[in-house]
């Protein structure tokens, strides 16, 4: 039973890990209707800046929040340099124009930081787990993912629903045309959204640094999945975004953990090791499609357009 | 359709004079691996020139279309590894498989659009890659190495580095006349018309769907010949050749090279090559000058000029290289 | 363009000179230079530069020329580098290979063109067994026998179940199908898990937990290595369950690892403390190059890079004697680092293996220390299914 719970807080941590990447991914698809493939590089920026900045300052929190602050300004940086030129473009434009700013920033990144990846310490306040349950010890630092992430996931909440700017973003989500007819300057409300949405991308890898890696090309595999999730969701929908990442982040993490031990049943040891992963994965994927086929607008849709 | 004297026309015949010259090259400087080099060219090319026939012509974005590259390839892989080497049967195993796929997923994606539709064969293409991840008979992730190439019972000796190039040269060639025949035909009308405004199609009376379906297939299949191709040039099949960075590579080259022309896929193919190989180069004779030795470690950061193109390519030429030369934008 | 250039003067440079009489030695050496395995590909190519260094950069009188390929840690890329070595840079040997789903993948255009290839670490079971080739040498080991070696010191310290992790693919596989062979306990849990990707042990670790084993065996090379250890530290199961390993801490990892590696024991064929010559001079030369100690992915590039050369010399710089060549690669007939060893019918090494622990020096650096010998003289299980015999 333990062993469950454990599984399940590994599956919550992940899925939170994929909300805050999906969140940004969801508000800029929502608003802008700009499928940008490049978040998964302002991921992976967040976790190079927060390792460059932590090494600097020989502080984890102190290097986190220049990090977050670094990637706000490229994320801004970006958009008004080169991606408000796409907007109201082919969604293959979008494709092709961000696919090509991956290569850019891996190289760029590759330039900068050499091809041998960073690592990120933990503080030794983090290290040492935390009982939560009798008998159940927990790591302290995925804790730590887990209420952060939680306490963002609320400030989005507020921000969106009780505030004029998230009024605003909604407003534009809804209906673009008439938000701008209505006077407000567009333009910095997008910048200001894609800002917003390259710190929680930037969050988000440089949460998961200490724990899993800092790489090249980090952001490739994870922001597909985070595609998954927002069209699961339903695009624009950062609730929709928060249900789907959690679902998706259980299933990964519940499927990985017992699927082997079924499946071991029917399979080899090495058969079933094998299988169980590629199975889990197929699974989220599985869910995907079904969802298109059944509820092509996503589990919680936004207002049409 | 008369050829006429284009610079455009001039260039397309040019290129593949100088692809059908290239074993004959090859031979008179002894090195072999130039054939190598295009005979990869030519696979490619001919798996962007299937898929430009949904994504140029048809307007479907796809996303997956690697993966006919890898169910073809496995095709080959499993049979050659369960004994059964002969090209006869793994070929035709190879492009069946694939056409049911895309039936499979084409019945299921075609109804949806936009992005949507780009996300579902992200989706299916993903379900077979983790598929493949998963097959631990057949290597899984450290994939299959192929110990023979397809058996044709002495017609044809595909080990033989020549004739092989002249093989996938001719299905190239093969694929590029079919798929122009194709789209200038009703069925290519209808295809390009549902592309503009599908309601009005339907509204005319045709039933779109099942045309762009067959279109779908049509591309599946093709596809998982090249794939078919690939695993015998490169003796190996993992399923990272599924993965959908690589049918993004697809995408590249189409767009790249032109999108809803004839040759605009190999043109793409062939420039993404030249550009990987050219860029490096590039940069170390204009910074040489400047940087002296430097200019070498700055050659190795090309593909940081790559990435802007295409941005640049979307931006400003959105007829692909096809569409510079003949001087007409498209969008 | 710069194909054509270059093939125009090469035309007209050499003619029609036969290959063989190339002037100079052409060594290709596959491994990773990017990425976050880059460091292991970095060490061996310092180790492997130490060597010609050390030898003069010639061999047999003739010059050295080594051209270095990236293959990204993945198959089909390095696959796809060793075919441009053979075919385009016509290389005399290919050498290195880190991961052994890469080497397997690279293996048949190599000796196929016959090529001799040297493996400098990776020894997938199946090139053991029944794709043994004549082309084929490794100076590293069979990768069942660390971990066989490992089993064997399991069982004498008395450990009666075991849990065992390691990556799911070649060499995890055979990691694991090793410690099976000789440990004589029982295995309560065996999981595998998606590699390259997975850096995150939380679902394997906690299911550890679950099973209550006396000890677990792990197999995690590189920045894994690293995660493994600091998430079994943070998870709290250090100190309560002890932690047996192979080729997860190492000189590359341990400055990471730090005193997360402190009483983890692992087995290898070489340290860098062992007593002979050679490696006094290997090892001290690199201190004083790179400031930190070599590891054994080095030590075995560095041993590959003077294996080559008294192949070279035997046959007096004419690379086109295989046979010649071959016969005196099949005496291990040069001072390796490790001391010396005999080679079995497949061409992998019969030698001892070491436990190695953590200690830290005299200048408060963690390095590595060899504690006694595990066994002596061992080959590979897999010999019998190779049908070379000599």
């Amino acid at each position: 039973m333990l062993l469950f719970i454990e599984q399940c807080l590994n599956g919550l941590q992940f899925g939170l890990l994929l909300f805050l990447l999906a969140a940004g991914l969801t508000l800029v698809f929502g608003i802008m209707d700009l499928v940008n493939l490049a978040h998964g590089s302002l991921y992976m920026l967040g976790a190079y800046f927060a390792a460059t900045f932590a090494a600097w300052t020989d502080s984890f929190v102190l290097g986190a929040l220049l990090a977050l602050a670094a990637t706000l300004v490229v994320g801004m940086a970006l958009e008004v340099v080169a991606l408000r030129r796409l907007y109201g473009r082919d969604h293959l434009d979008h494709v092709l124009g961000t696919f090509g700013l991956i290569l850019f920033f891996n190289e760029l990144v590759r330039l900068v930081w050499g091809p041998a990846g960073m690592s990120l310490s933990l503080p030794m306040w983090l290290i040492p787990p935390v009982e939560i349950l009798p008998g159940l010890f927990y790591p302290t630092y995925r804790i730590a993912i887990i209420l952060t992430a939680l306490l963002v996931a609320l400030f989005l909440y507020v921000l969106v629903m009780r505030t004029r700017l998230g009024m605003l973003v909604r407003a534009g989500a809804s209906n673009r045309e008439m938000t701008g007819a209505l006077g407000v300057n567009i333009s910095l409300l997008y910048t200001l959204v894609f800002g917003l949405g390259a710190a929680l991308a930037g969050l988000a890898g440089l949460m998961q640094a200490p724990i899993l890696t800092v790489q090249i090309g980090m952001g490739e595999n994870i922001l597909i999945l985070a595609f998954v999730v927002i069209i699961i969701g339903g695009i624009g929908s950062i609730r929709g975004a928060f249900i789907a990442a959690i679902l998706v982040g259980l299933i990964d993490t519940i499927g990985r953990a017992f699927l082997p031990d079924l499946l071991r049943l029917v399979l080899s040891s090495r058969g079933a090791s094998t299988v169980a992963p590629a199975m889990s994965s197929m699974m989220i994927y599985l869910l995907m499609a079904i969802v298109l086929v059944l509820r092509p607008e996503g589990l919680f849709p936004v207002s049409s357009k | 359709m008369t050829a006429a004297l284009t610079p455009r026309n001039v260039v397309i015949a040019v290129l593949m004079l100088l692809l059908a010259a290239v074993p004959v090259y090859a031979a008179v400087t002894a090195n072999t691996f130039l054939v190598t080099l295009f005979t990869r060219v030519i696979i490619l090319g001919m798996a962007a020139t299937s898929l430009n026939l949904i994504l140029g012509y048809g307007g479907m974005v796809s996303f997956g279309h690697a993966v006919y590259l890898g169910i073809g390839g496995y095709a080959v892989g499993i049979l050659a590894q369960e004994g059964a080497s002969s090209g006869f049967v793994q070929w035709p195993v190879a492009i069946l498989v694939s056409a049911l796929f895309a039936l499979l997923v084409g019945a299921l994606s075609l109804r949806t659009r936009g992005v949507y539709f780009i996300m579902i064969t992200l989706a299916f293409a993903q379900l077979v890659y983790y598929f493949g991840v998963g097959l631990d008979r057949y290597g899984a992730d450290d994939g299959l190495t192929i110990g023979r190439r397809s058996q044709f019972a002495g017609l044809l000796n595909l080990s033989d580095r020549t004739q092989f190039y002249y093989l996938c040269l001719a299905l190239l060639v093969v694929t590029i006349y079919l798929i122009a025949r194709l789209v200038n035909s009703r069925f290519g009308m209808v295809i390009q018309g549902a592309r503009s405004n599908d309601r009005r199609m339907r509204a005319i009376g045709f039933p779109t769907f099942r045309y762009r379906l067959t279109a779908f297939v049509i591309a599946g299949a093709i596809c998982g010949l090249a794939g078919a191709l690939l695993a015998n040039h490169t003796g190996f099949i993992s399923p990272a050749t599924m993965h959908w960075t690589r049918s993004g590579d697809l995408i590249v080259m189409v767009v790249l090279g032109g999108m809803a022309s004839s040759f605009g896929p190999l043109i793409g193919a062939v420039a993404l090559l030249s550009l990987e190989e050219a860029l490096p180069v590039l940069i170390r004779v204009s910074a040489s000058p400047m940087f002296g030795d430097a200019a070498v470690r700055m050659a190795e950061y090309w593909q940081i000029v790559l990435g802007p193109l295409f941005l640049l390519v979307v931006l400003f030429a959105r007829g692909g290289i096809d569409g510079l030369l003949a001087g007409v934008r498209r969008g | 363009m710069k194909r054509l250039l270059m093939g125009t003067v090469a035309l007209v440079a050499l003619g029609a000179a036969p290959v063989g009489a190339q002037q100079s030695v052409k060594i290709g050496f596959v491994s990773t230079f990017s990425g976050p395995t880059a460091v292991i590909g970095n060490d061996m190519r310092n180790s492997f530069e130490l060597a010609l260094d050390h030898l003069g950069r010639k061999m047999a009188g003739k010059p050295v020329e080594v051209i270095y390929e990236d293959d990204q840690q993945k198959p089909e890329v390095g696959v796809q580098k060793t075919q441009k070595l053979v075919e385009s840079d016509k290389v005399d040997f290919v050498i290195g290979y880190i991961w052994s789903n890469v080497l397997l993948a690279s293996l048949k255009p190599v000796v196929d063109s016959q090529t001799f290839l040297i493996s400098a670490n990776a020894g997938p079971s199946q090139i053991a067994g029944e794709q043994c080739s004549p082309f084929f040498f490794s100076t590293s080991w069979q990768n069942d026998q660390t971990p066989q070696a490992m089993g064997t010191y399991m069982t004498q310290k008395g450990v009666k179940t075991a849990f065992l992790i390691g990556p799911n693919y070649a060499a995890g596989k055979d990691m694991l199908t090793g410690v099976r062979t000789t440990f004589k306990g029982q295995v309560i849990g065996e999981e595998l898990t998606k590699w390259p990707d997975q850096l995150d042990f939380s679902t394997e670790l906690s299911k550890v937990r679950a099973a209550r084993p006396e000890a677990v065996f792990v197999f995690y090379p590189g920045a894994a290595g690293v995660q493994f250890l600091t998430q079994y530290a943070q998870s709290g199961l250090k100190g309560q369950i002890p932690l047996y390993t192979a080729f997860t801490i190492d000189a590359i990892t341990l400055p990471l690892q730090k005193d997360l590696a402190l009483g983890v024991p692992g087995a290898q064929e070489w340290v860098n403390d062992l007593p002979n010559d050679a490696n006094k001079k290997f090892v001290a030369d690199f201190r004083a190059k790179h400031k930190n100690y070599p590891s054994f992915y080095g030590a075995q590039s560095y041993d590959a890079a003077n294996f080559a050369n008294s192949a070279v010399v035997a046959v007096n710089g004419d690379l086109s004697k295989k046979d010649a060549m071959r016969a005196e690669m099949r005496k291990a007939n040069y001072a390796s680092v490790r001391g010396p060893y005999k080679y079995g019918n497949n061409q992998f090494p019969i030698q001892n293996f070491y436990l190695q622990d953590v200690v830290k020096d005299a200048e408060g650096n963690f390095t590595l220390k060899t504690v006694t010998t595990i066994v002596k003289d061992s080959q590979d299980q897999f010999h019998e299914k190779c049908p070379m015999k000599w």
